[in-house]
Order: structure tokens, then C-alpha cells, then sequence
């Protein structure tokens, strides 16, 4: 009798381990994306764009055949072939190897301006929403002041502000960084003003944690799903943001090899005879974008299928 | 209500208040102004530097030439253009309708585009044929829409031999050439921000037909094309609205690359133009001006809504 008991007491506590391990850690990390994979193909499809995305500019200088910065007066404007799978500019220079080059410039202008962006974003709107009164207040002020005016023409000011010029990539990035801001707050404030008010929120407070804790400890995890839907979409937007910048000569400047750059000189000027130049680096923008944008709205209907922005 | 929208007005001057401060500072904060800009590498006398500072008002502390400002502003005098000498509202005027035709064709194909499939993707939710419509709205959220304003240059060129003509012709002298010129522009742009506004429908479409007055409207033996169309669609519109009047909003003065692309001298080229010529004042008005329009479009859909849906009462 003693030992069925003690043995159904083991089962169960088998049992409980195995719950609590699948429901923490690496296992329920491994389950979400199985889940993931399965129900959402488009947004699978996307990450498979990212992860070509990612190792293309990790692996430039073994991908790519050329030097994508070295003149070759002997090659100009070359059509496509099996020397140069894309052709060349009026450089001489593989449309290939810097479309690949590219990539980097996409992913570190993107990455950097939709992460700082978005955290700038996060810190205000939950500061905002915690603390309420005049500081909120004059914050949503401030963000509706930014959000008064199309992405481009705050872009546009502000790097005509800091400068443009060969090598002041950060400038550029700052660019873009500030009009995601005003967009990330907003939506971080309205989900965390219906935390504030949570009872755990008022146990926490009682128990004597500082502002501080509360809204980086307390707060900020719970917005992380926006968070990071918002980081995703954002990383297309600000890449987008970034070649437009670049074809209006407002944004990454020669030799750096950057996607908008491309179309803007040659691949507007040489366009009925060169048409190559136009058409490869408008596909590689539109291929990075479209994978930021699957992987992103599917994560939102993974993660928050309640959260809605068009 | 009259009190909610004198205050929802009275609201929109520190609003338009803040966004003149930030242009201003921004502005001043560029290195080099228009002087030094205009006799960059040729050896003029410092004198005569300082002598045109004089004149154009730019030797004021920064504080006198906001005050300065703000009082034109009040009297409803934008000023004129450092760079030409023009008035800015003439230099505005000449550029203003171009860019509001192009946003009007714009806007107006992607409802057309947005609507129909919107509610398509709805209907179909889960089948190939929401995937298919996702993906076309995705694409053009992804698509850079100068890239494919290039891409229709291109195809034109080499299909019918056509260029999009230099000069523009204005609607008013002959409204087929001008509408030939600003079909393949209004088109780039009107399919990219179809996509946000099909997504909208979309999704707002698939709320409303989860609501009890929908099963009523079925269970009651109304055609499905019906419950869709006037009970679903009907009550999905109210979001839609909203979303299709900020882009128009934005659409006004944010083509600053496609007007690029098409050789069109509108309110987006302008503010580039002001920009590198460093012209403070041309810069100032066009930014507060949209700024305006967008706050403007902003109100007039939250009174629209009261229109559209007896329930919404502002008080």
C-alpha cells in the first residue's frame, strides 16, 4: 500500500517536471517556432528571405566574385553573362558583387536605426504611460509634433541637419531613427496604460520597488510583444527608408555599395540602355522588405493577435 | 459638441506651434546658410557677406528671427524665398496642384484597388485566395514605389517607344496629356499604399463578420452577397476611411522621390530644393503647411465619423 503511494507520488512529480520544462526555457522556445513553421507559411517564407539576407552580408566577401569597390574600365555597362551574373555599371564594377555588398549596408542602416528607434520608443511610452500627468503629457505632445509630418520630410531634415558626405553612414541612420519614435511610443503607451492599473503593479509598488523597477522591470516586459512585432516591421521600413534616402542623394554616399545608391545614378541614367542597373537592386530592396514584412505580421498573429497596425 | 470641436481646433495651435519651434531649430542647426552657400569658393569680401546677412535678416539673434516669424505667421504672411525672391506663396501656388492632383488619383486607385480586395480576403480568409491577395499587398508594401514607378518608365519605353513627356500640361489646358503623365506616377504610388488600406479592410471586415447582427442578417435568409456588402462592409468602412484620409494627407507633400522619378515638379521636390539651398523661410512655410494639412485632414475625419456613425457622440 505504502509503495503504490510513493510511486504515484513519483509519477506526478515526473510529471510536473516534465510540464514546467516544456512550459520555460529552451523546449517551449523550440515549440513555438514548430508551431510557427506549421500554421504560418508566408511568415516562414519570410524568415527564409531574412536568414538569405543575413548570411549573404555575414559571407560577402566569399559570395561575392569581385571587388565591389575597384573600377574596370575594360567591362562597362556589360549586359548579364557568366563573368558578371547581374553585369556591370558605368564603372565597370559587378552589379552582383555589390548588390551582395549591399546587403550589409540594408541590414546595419535597418537593424541599427529600427533598434534604437524602437528601445528610444519603448523607453518614452512606458515612461509616459507610468508616469502619467505632465510628463506624459508633454511626451505625447512632443510625438504628435513628429507624427504631423510624412516619414521622408523629418528624414529629409534631419539629415540635412547632421550632414551628408562619404562615410557618415550614422548620420543617415539617426535619419531614419527618428521618425520610427513617435510611431513605436504611441503603440507602447496604449498597451502599457492598461498595465499600470493591474493589481500586481499596486503589490509591487507596496512592496517598495522605485519607479524605475517598476517600469523596466514590471512594465517593460509586458510590452515586449509589440516590441518586437514593431522591431520587425520597422527593420523593412527603415530599409526602405534608407534606399529612398540614398536615391535622393540625401543618404549613404559612394563607394559604399548601398541598394538605393545603385538605382539612383546609373540606374536611372542608363535606363533604356542598361536596364540591368535598374532592375537588381529595386528586386534586393523588395526581396529584404518583403521578408521583414511576412515575418513580421505573421509574428504579430502569433504573438498578439489582438495588437492591429495597418 | 460645438465645444468639443472649438477645443479639438484650439488644440491644433500648439500642435503647429511645436512643429514651427522644431523646423526652425533644425534648420538653424545645418551647417552653412544660404549665403554662405551661394558664394561657397568664390572670393567675395566678407563685407559683402555680412552686407547680404544684412539684408535677408539673417544677422538677428536666432530668438528675434522666431519672433520675427511668428509675427508673419500671424498676420497670414509666409514670406518670401531666400533663394528666388519670390513670394513663397507664389513659389507654393505654382507647385500646389500638381501635387494635390497627383495625391487625388493616387488616393482614389488605391480605394479602388484596396476595397474590392480587402473584402475578397475577408470572404476567403485562409484560402489561396487570401494568400495570393496578402501577398500582391505585401509586395507593394515592399516595393520601393519609385522603384516600381522606374520599372513602368522602363516597360513603356521599351513596349510603346513612350517617355513621360518634360514639360508638364496642366489639367486645366489639356486634361488628356495632363492625365497621361500622371496615370503611370499616380499608379506606383496608388498600389503601394493600397496595401495598407486592403490590410485594413481586411481585417476589419473579418471583425464585423463575427458580429451577432451578421448571423442575424443569414440566419434571416439574406443573400450572402448582401450580408457582405450592405451589413459587413457598410460598418467595416469607418477604419478604412481613417487610414485612406492620413495617407492623403501624406501623399500631399511625402512624393518627394517618385516626383523624382517622373520628372514632376511638385511640393516634394520643392522641399528637397529648399533644403539644399538652405532657403529658411520657403522651408519653414512648406513644412508648417503640411504639418497643417495633416492635422486639418486629421479633424475633419474624426467630424466625418459622427456623419457616418449616428453612435459616436463627442462631448
Amino acid at each position: 500500500m505504502t509503495q503504490i503511494a510513493t510511486t504515484a507520488v513519483r509519477d506526478s512529480d515526473e510529471v510536473a517536471k516534465r510540464r514546467y520544462l516544456e512550459s520555460t526555457g529552451p523546449r517551449r522556445f523550440a515549440r513555438f517556432w514548430a508551431e510557427f513553421i506549421r500554421r504560418r507559411p508566408l511568415g516562414t517564407a519570410g524568415a527564409v528571405l531574412i536568414i538569405v539576407m543575413v548570411v549573404t552580408a555575414a559571407l560577402a566577401d566569399r559570395i561575392a566574385p569581385y571587388d565591389p569597390t575597384a573600377f574596370n574600365f575594360a567591362d562597362l555597362l556589360q549586359g548579364p553573362s557568366l563573368q558578371h551574373l547581374l553585369g556591370t555599371d558605368p564603372f565597370g564594377r559587378d552589379v552582383f558583387t555589390r548588390i551582395v555588398y549591399g546587403s550589409r549596408t540594408a541590414l546595419l542602416v535597418g537593424f541599427t536605426a529600427s533598434f534604437v528607434g524602437c528601445t528610444l520608443g519603448l523607453v518614452l511610452g512606458v515612461v509616459g504611460a507610468y508616469l502619467g500627468g505632465r510628463v506624459d503629457q508633454l511626451i505625447q505632445r512632443l510625438m504628435d509634433v513628429l507624427l504631423s509630418f510624412p516619414l521622408i520630410v523629418i528624414a529629409i531634415a534631419v539629415v540635412a541637419a547632421l550632414g551628408t558626405g562619404e562615410g557618415k553612414i550614422g548620420n543617415v541612420i539617426a535619419a531614419i531613427t527618428v521618425p520610427i519614435i513617435p510611431r513605436v511610443a504611441r503603440v507602447v503607451r496604449s498597451s502599457a496604460l492598461s498595465i499600470v492599473n493591474m493589481p500586481y503593479i499596486e503589490a509591487t509598488r507596496a512592496v517598495g520597488s522605485g519607479a524605475v523597477r517598476i517600469m523596466f522591470r514590471h512594465i517593460a516586459p509586458n510590452v515586449f510583444a509589440p516590441y518586437l512585432i514593431m522591431l520587425t516591421a520597422f527593420l523593412g521600413q527603415a530599409i526602405l527608408l534608407e534606399a529612398s534616402l540614398s536615391f535622393l542623394g540625401l543618404g549613404v554616399f559612394e563607394p559604399t555599395p548601398s541598394w538605393g545608391l545603385m538605382l539612383r545614378g546609373a540606374g536611372m541614367q542608363f535606363l533604356e540602355q542598361a536596364p540591368w542597373l535598374a532592375i537588381a537592386p529595386g528586386v534586393a530592396i523588395s526581396m529584404a522588405v518583403f521578408g521583414f514584412n511576412l515575418f513580421g505580421d505573421s509574428l504579430r498573429d502569433a504573438l498578439d493577435p489582438r495588437l492591429r497596425t495597418a | 459638441m460645438r465645444r468639443y470641436v472649438a477645443g479639438r481646433l484650439l488644440l491644433m495651435i500648439p500642435t503647429l506651434v511645436g512643429v514651427a519651434i522644431l523646423t526652425f531649430v533644425i534648420m538653424r542647426a545645418v551647417p552653412g546658410d544660404i549665403v554662405a552657400l551661394k558664394y561657397a569658393g568664390s572670393p567675395v569680401p566678407q563685407s559683402v557677406i555680412d552686407e547680404e546677412r544684412h539684408q535677408l535678416g539673417l544677422d538677428k539673434p536666432m530668438w528675434a528671427q522666431f519672433t520675427d516669424w511668428m509675427g508673419e505667421i500671424a498676420r497670414f504672411d509666409l514670406g518670401t524665398s531666400l533663394w528666388t525672391g519670390h513670394s513663397v506663396v507664389e513659389e507654393i501656388e505654382v507647385r500646389f496642384p500638381l501635387s494635390l492632383e497627383l495625391a487625388i488619383i493616387a488616393t482614389l486607385l488605391a480605394v479602388l484597388i484596396a476595397i474590392p480586395l480587402g473584402v475578397v480576403a475577408a470572404v476567403k480568409q485562409d484560402t489561396w485566395v487570401d494568400y495570393a491577395i496578402r501577398v500582391f499587398s505585401i509586395g507593394g508594401l515592399a516595393m520601393p514605389s519609385f522603384w516600381i514607378g522606374l520599372l513602368m518608365v522602363l516597360a513603356t519605353i521599351t513596349l510603346f517607344g513612350w517617355a513621360p513627356p518634360l514639360v508638364f500640361t496642366a489639367i486645366t489646358d489639356d486634361p488628356i496629356a495632363n492625365l497621361s503623365q500622371m496615370i503611370l506616377p499616380a499608379l506606383s504610388v496608388g498600389y503601394r499604399y493600397s496595401a495598407v488600406s486592403m490590410r485594413m479592410t481586411r481585417s476589419t471586415v473579418l471583425d464585423v463578420l463575427r458580429e451577432d447582427y451578421v448571423r442575424t442578417a443569414r440566419a434571416k435568409g439574406v443573400r450572402e452577397s448582401i450580408v457582405v456588402m450592405r451589413h459587413a462592409l457598410r460598418n467595416a468602412l469607418l477604419p478604412v476611411i481613417t487610414v485612406v484620409s492620413l495617407e492623403f494627407a501624406f501623399l500631399i507633400g511625402g512624393l518627394v522621390v517618385t516626383e523624382q522619378v517622373f520628372n514632376l515638379n511638385g511640393i516634394g521636390k520643392l522641399l528637397v530644393d529648399a533644403v539644399a539651398h538652405r532657403d529658411y523661410t520657403l522651408i519653414q512655410a512648406l513644412v508648417l503647411l503640411l504639418a497643417a494639412v495633416f492635422v486639418l485632414i486629421n479633424f475633419v475625419v474624426d467630424m466625418v465619423y459622427v456623419v457616418l456613425d449616428p453612435r459616436i457622440r463627442y462631448s
